[in-house]
This record gives structure tokens, sequence and C-alpha cells, in this order.
């Protein structure tokens, strides 16, 4: 098999499973159980907690654990948005936000929230211009992705950071749930408020995640209940999920470490490949984060580029599984400005450090065969 | 001196089938249910199994089945989904003094967006008196929620008589069934029930799952936007692995329920008759014959908690003095304090034992023994 669908999901690392099975078996108490049992568990959270904030680089009081990446970003925007609308009901982010983003956004136009959709240049890139003539006096929040799960554009986070700034009583969200892990970013430098990560994109369990919430910034809870994370997210706590995605995070950053250049070795390898095979089109601009290529063979229907790879033990995606259910079109490329034929026929090739030269290879010479065979029954 | 683990109902062990199937997922299912690719197809279809078995255990259709993080989730989505969405029919909602905080801080929540909420009190047996609900509700209540069972107590509500009152009603009706589940006999159209909360966890399952049963004639909002998972109700990217767990567990629990109440039932006869040939001076919180087998809670005249909960851990065991979540601060329980009042030593001296699958005969009764040296030598 070759998977190269790693921006839908990821396989879990072998020692985040182990240690998933080991926390589940050994570690059954309840963190807020005041027992030997409950103390335990609590002891073994809050060590996650201090280990995720030590490889993130942040404070430990500003990790919150989440079920994944669009509850974190849910509770980033509908918790800024309800904690602070007395100041202002007005939000800016980007038009090819992810849609756990780009909905959350319209259910709270339908409150009586505004919204600023920030377009995207020919290359998915927001313009800093804009952002900084959108922010009004009525504007709490900017929410910016900073890579693209559709075309791995990577926004210019640190300047929108550096704008957002000069307006103190507006606060600053990123979705870093496709970058993290591939391409750094320092919450603080980039003076931002939140940042969303989702364990499964990085070898983690699903169902995990972790909003960053920087001290002192006030959010309302998308849930009530119990006073677990800080009051910031009721719930009794996921702990094996928890622990072993932590795990996931210190495997992730080591191997950004060791292995970025491969990565892109990698990804040049896949682009020059594509580029002699007749009829592709790159969507990806020329720089862009390494694991994701996104590319259009006009006149072909992608789902059958992608069943046909399928029968070879080839898995790559079209647009993102999250809308996968919609028509064929790619809001994201539309946004981007590109013709009706690419926009309509956009394939993702998303890798992960495992990927080998060997595999990227493979695919092409497959792709090129499906091509083929394809445009034989066609013709 | 060994372990014994009293506070199945704060959360319960893993079974290691469970662990099982959720390690062998992760080895296999890792495609995203939404791909359309096969490692995507096998996902859904995995996922789809579970919600058939989720769906059965409460005579449920499986496209009212909405998978969620767990019990919390789902009653914030049952309680909020539902006022937010129907307040064009009033802004009236009934619910007890005694729900877990995901629904009292939830319906607090709703307070302050002007919703108004009418809070049952519960007679000392534990019980709310269906009269005060008729009492209480008008024309414009939207939504009625009651727990089947009570995390502190273990006392049953009476939820079909509930469904009973409210069938004419526009009002649904949410049960919070956490700790009912896997012991009673639930068919939510027999209890005329609307919206059903179950969480994994407290069944032996893994922990970060739930889910909300909604009825197909249920208005309501989701609480968080993105994409097209669980018939958009709750967006995300499944958590399979859970998910798989949590129907293993619940196939379990199934096929082992008439063993378990047995046993559980046993575990409560045994630990109360040790207490009483000790001649330790007790009383039981609720009334006996309306608890679920697995929860008793219990007064010790002349102790309080805190030197309980110190003395027993001490002693190797663990029990609570409430739900887990408020347990931490051992404030003294608003459950209690609903059936006896909040000035009476009830509310200070009571501690909840919880059955489950890890404990044995032998087990319970050595903790009945351990319990009633320590309760004995602290009043003397
Ligand atoms: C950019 C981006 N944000 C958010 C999400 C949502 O994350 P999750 O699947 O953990 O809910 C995804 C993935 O689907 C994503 O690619
Ligand atoms: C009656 C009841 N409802 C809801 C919950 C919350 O469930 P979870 O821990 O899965 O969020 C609990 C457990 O804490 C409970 O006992």
């Amino acid at each position: 098999m070759i998977y190269l669908d790693n921006s839908a999901t990821t396989k879990p690392y072998p020692e985040v499973i182990d240690s998933f099975s080991q926390v589940a078996q050994q570690f059954y108490g309840n963190p807020s159980s005041i027992h030997s049992f409950g103390l335990r568990s609590e002891r073994l959270l809050n060590q996650a907690r201090k280990q995720a904030a030590h490889l993130i680089d942040v404070d430990e009081s500003e990790i919150v654990f989440t079920s994944g990446g669009t509850e974190g970003n849910n509770m980033a925007i509908k918790g800024i948005a309800f904690a602070h609308q007395n100041r202002g009901k007005h939000i800016i982010t980007s038009q090819i936000e992810h849609p756990s983003v780009l909905e959350t956004c319209r259910s709270l136009e339908e409150q009586g929230f505004r919204v600023t959709y920030l377009p995207v240049n020919n290359n998915g890139v927001i313009s800093p211009i804009d952002l900084e003539k959108a922010i009004t006096e009525e504007t709490i929040l900017v929410s910016i992705m900073h890579v693209n799960n559709e075309l791995g554009t990577i926004q210019p986070i640190q300047e929108v950071g550096q704008i957002v700034s000069k307006y103190p009583k507006v606060f600053f969200h990123v979705d870093h749930v496709q970058g993290f892990g591939k391409i750094s970013l320092d919450f603080y430098d980039c003076l931002i408020d939140l940042v969303t990560i989702s364990g499964h994109k990085i070898h983690g369990l699903r169902g995990t995640g972790i909003l960053f919430v920087k001290k002192g910034t006030k959010i309302s809870p998308l849930f009530h209940g119990g006073e677990q994370e800080n009051k910031f997210r009721a719930g009794t706590e996921n702990l094996a999920s928890i622990v072993s995605m932590v795990k996931a995070v210190r495997l992730i950053l080591e191997q950004q470490q060791i292995k970025s250049d491969q990565l892109r070795a990698l990804s040049n390898k896949l682009k020059k490949s594509l580029k002699t095979i007749n009829g592709i089109m790159i969507n990806t601009p020329e720089k862009h984060a390494d694991h994701i290529v996104n590319i259009s063979i006009p006149g072909y229907k992608p789902e059958v580029i992608i069943h046909a790879l399928a029968e070879k033990d080839i898995f790559i995606s079209t647009k993102s599984a999250c809308s996968s259910k919609q028509p064929d079109e790619s809001a994201i490329l539309v946004a981007c400005g590109f013709d009706k034929e690419i926009r309509n026929s956009g394939l993702r090739i998303s890798l992960s450090y495992e990927n080998t030269i060997e595999e990227i290879e493979q695919f092409c010479t497959e792709l090129q065969d499906v091509l083929l065979q394809l445009s034989g029954i066609m013709r | 001196m060994n372990g014994i683990y009293l506070d199945n109902a704060a959360t319960s062990p893993v079974h290691p089938e469970v662990i099982k199937v959720m390690q062998k997922s992760l080895e296999e299912v890792y495609g995203n249910p939404s791909s359309i690719h096969q490692y995507g197809r096998k996902a859904r279809q995995t996922l789809d199994n579970a919600r058939k078995v989720a769906a059965s255990s409460i005579g449920a259709n499986e496209k009212n089945i909405t998978f969620t993080s767990g019990g919390t989730e789902a009653d914030n989505l049952a309680l909020i989904g539902t006022a937010l969405a129907n307040q064009d029919k009033g802004k009236h909602i009934i619910t007890t003094t005694i729900e877990h905080h995901a629904i009292l801080h939830a319906a607090e929540s709703l307070e302050k967006q002007d919703f108004t909420v009418t809070y049952l009190q519960v007679q000392s047996n534990g019980q709310i008196n269906v009269q005060d609900l008729k009492d209480a509700l008008t024309d414009e209540t939207i939504v009625v929620s009651v727990m089947m069972v009570n995390n502190e107590t273990g006392i049953i509500q009476p939820i079909k008589e509930i469904g009973e009152i409210l069938k004419g009603h526009q009002a649904y009706f949410h049960t919070d069934a956490v700790q009912a589940y896997g012991l009673l006999d639930i068919d939510v159209d027999k209890l005329g029930v609307d919206l059903l909360t179950v969480s994994s966890h407290k069944v032996n399952g893994p922990k970060g799952v739930g889910f909300l049963y909604i009825n197909e004639n249920v208005k309501i909002s989701s609480l968080q936007h993105g994409g097209q998972q669980e018939r958009k109700k709750r967006p995300g990217t499944e958590n399979v692995t859970g998910i798989i767990g949590f129907q293993k567990a619940i196939e379990l629990a199934q096929a082992e329920r008439d063993d378990r109440n047995l046993a559980y039932n046993t575990y409560k006869q045994l630990f109360l008759k040790k207490l009483e040939s000790e001649k330790v001076s007790f009383s039981i919180n609720g009334d006996l014959e309306n608890a679920i087998p697995s929860i008793v809670n219990i007064s010790f005249p002349g102790t309080n908690v805190e030197q309980l909960l110190t003395n027993f851990d001490l002693s190797g065991i663990s029990a609570s003095s409430g739900s887990a979540c408020t347990a931490g601060s051992v404030e003294p329980s608003h459950v209690l304090s609903a059936m006896y009042g909040s000035s009476n030593d009830r509310t200070i001296n009571s501690i909840r034992f919880s059955f489950g699958l890890p404990n044995s005969e032998d087990e319970v009764t050595e903790a009945a023994t351990r319990v009633a040296s320590i309760i004995n030598r602290l009043i003397k």
C-alpha cells in the first residue's frame, strides 16, 4: 500500500498505540477523583500537559486538551465571539479556511455577528493589507489558518500577528492543524492568542487535539459541566488518548527535526515527476508546505482517478475529506481564481515523514498508467 | 494493602476485550470515513456497524444516533441544542435539582440567554414527584430533562411516567441515561424519550466517546460546525477507534446485563450485611428499592466526608463523596442537599460506593470489613 492521504488522517505511530493501550489498562481512575486511583491518573494527566507545553514551548496553563481540530476551532471562534460580543461583533477570517472555521463563522452570522472573509491571490495567500483594511472598531477576532489543507499554501502568520497586535482588543486565532509538525510556528513570537492542533493529523489518535489559549484570554466554553481543563472544557478527560497524543507530538517534532529535508526532497521529486506527465497541472504554488501537493488533470473526473489508483493500492484524495461529499468543485481552488476545469478536477497528494522516494516514483508511474488507460477508454 | 476500586460510577476500567479491538482497529482501520477511497470506506462501514449496535441497544433507529466525545457533550448538545432551535415555541425548560453538572451548568448558561429554567425538587426518597412536573409544565415549555439514574444515589427516576405525561405536549423529553445504561432495560419508544445520553467510559468502554439519541422529529441546533459528519449534528473527523471500542463495550454489556445486575446486587447486599454484622451505625440515602444495583450511597453519622475518604484511601478503598467532577473539592453534595436540605448532616458524612466489573464477592466483603473497622474506630 502507498498511502498519500496523510492530510485526511494519518496512521498512528506504533509507540502511540502502545502508550494508549498501556494507559487505558493501567490508569483507569478518573483524574478528578481524590482517591489514589484518581490521583495516579491526575498525575499522569498533569505530566502529559507539562510535556505538551514543553514541546510546544508554551506554558502548561495554556494547553487545553480537546476532542480534535473541529472542536478546537469551534471553541476558539465561538468562545471569543460569545465572551467578547459586548465589545464588538465583527470577525475576520479568510475564504480558504477549513469548514470547521467557515461554518462556525456562518453560524455566528446567523446570530448577528458580521464576518469578513478575506480573499486570496492566485497563490492562495491573503493580503496583509486587505486584512488591516478590514479591521474596525467592532472587530474582536482574526482567524487565519497557517497551512491550507488542500493546497498546502502557507499564510503570512507572523505579519498577520504584527498587524493584529496593533489592535490590542482583537484576538488572533490560527488553525495550525495542517502545519503542526511540518512548518514551525512560534506562538508567542507571532503574537497569537489561540492555536488549534489535531492529534490524528500527526499520527496520534482520532478524537484528540490541543487548543492553545494564551494566558489571560477569556473564552466561553462550548460545553458546560465539570471543571476539567481549567474550566475551558467540561467532560471526563480522555486520559489514554491524551497521553498517547502527547507522545505523537514529541515524535512528530523529532521527525520534523530529522526529516524535513527528506520530505522536501520527496515533494520536489513528486512535483518534478508530475510535471513530466502530460495534462497534469500543479495547483500548489511554488512556495508551499512540502507535505501537500495539489494537482488537476482537466478532463478526468477526480473520483475515477482515485478509484483507479485505489485498485493499485495507492491512496490519494480529492478535496479535504470533510467536504468530499459535495460535488467536485473545490471552494479553495475557486477562491484562488482557477479555471472551471481545473477547480473541478483537483486532486490532493499528501505526504508524511514515513513516505519513501520509491513510493513517490511508483505512484507517478502508476498515475501515468492510469491516465493512459483512462484516455484509452475515453477516446 | 491491595486496592479495592468501588468508584465504578466515576469511571470504569476498560474491558480487556475493548482494548483488544481498539488496538486492532488502530493498526487496521486508519482511513478517514469521509475519504472516498477504500480505507475511507472501510472506516465508514465500521462506523455504521457501531451505530447499528448502539441504536439496537436502546430500541432506536441507527440514523438517530449521534456519536459525541462523551456524556458531557451529549448532555450539552441535547439541552442547548434543543433550546436554541425551538426558542420560537417558548423559552421554558424543566429539569431537576439533582442532575449532573453537565445538565445543570448547561441550564444555567441558558438562563443567561434569557431562558427560564424550573428545577424540580426531589423527595427524600431521591425521586421527583411527577405531580410537580405536571404543575411546572406550561405552553412555553420546550424541553424537559430528567436523568434516568442519579449518579450519586443510584436512584431511578420515573422516566416512563414522565414520558406519558409529555406525550401530548410540545416539549421534548431528554434523559441522561449515563448511569442507567448497561443495567436497565432501555427502549426509547416505550419510555417516550426523544433524546437520551450515554457515555462509554461508564460501561467499561474508552473515555472520550458517548452518544446522543435524537428522535428524527426533534429540531436541534448543533453546538459545533464544520464538516458533514454525524448528519451535521456533530462535525469533526470521527473517532473511529473510540467508537469501535464503545461498540464492543455495548455488546459486552448487552450480553452480560443479567449477570452484571445479579452480581452488583449481590455485592451491594454483601456490603450492607457486613456493615450490619460489624455493628456499624449507618443509613442509606434514598430508597434502596428504587436504586440501581451498582450504586449505594451511605451516611455514617458522626463522621465527615474528608476524614472518611482519607481513611478509606489509606486502607486501599476507592470510593467517592459525589460525582467525580466535584469530588476534587469535596463540596457538600448538591444531590443530598436537594433530598435532605443543605443543613442535614447527611450532606457531609455520606459516601458513594459503586460496584463494577473489577470487583468480586470476596473483595466487596473485604472492603466492607475495612470500612467497618474505620467507622467504628472513628466514632468511638
Ligand atoms: C486545516 C484543518 N482544520 C481543521 C480540521 C479538523 O480537524 P479534526 O478532523 O480533528 O476535527 C482539519 C482536518 O480535517 C484541517 O485540515
Ligand atoms: C449522570 C451523568 N451524566 C453525565 C456524565 C458526564 O459524562 P462524561 O464523563 O462522559 O462527560 C456523568 C459522568 O461524569 C454522569 O454520571
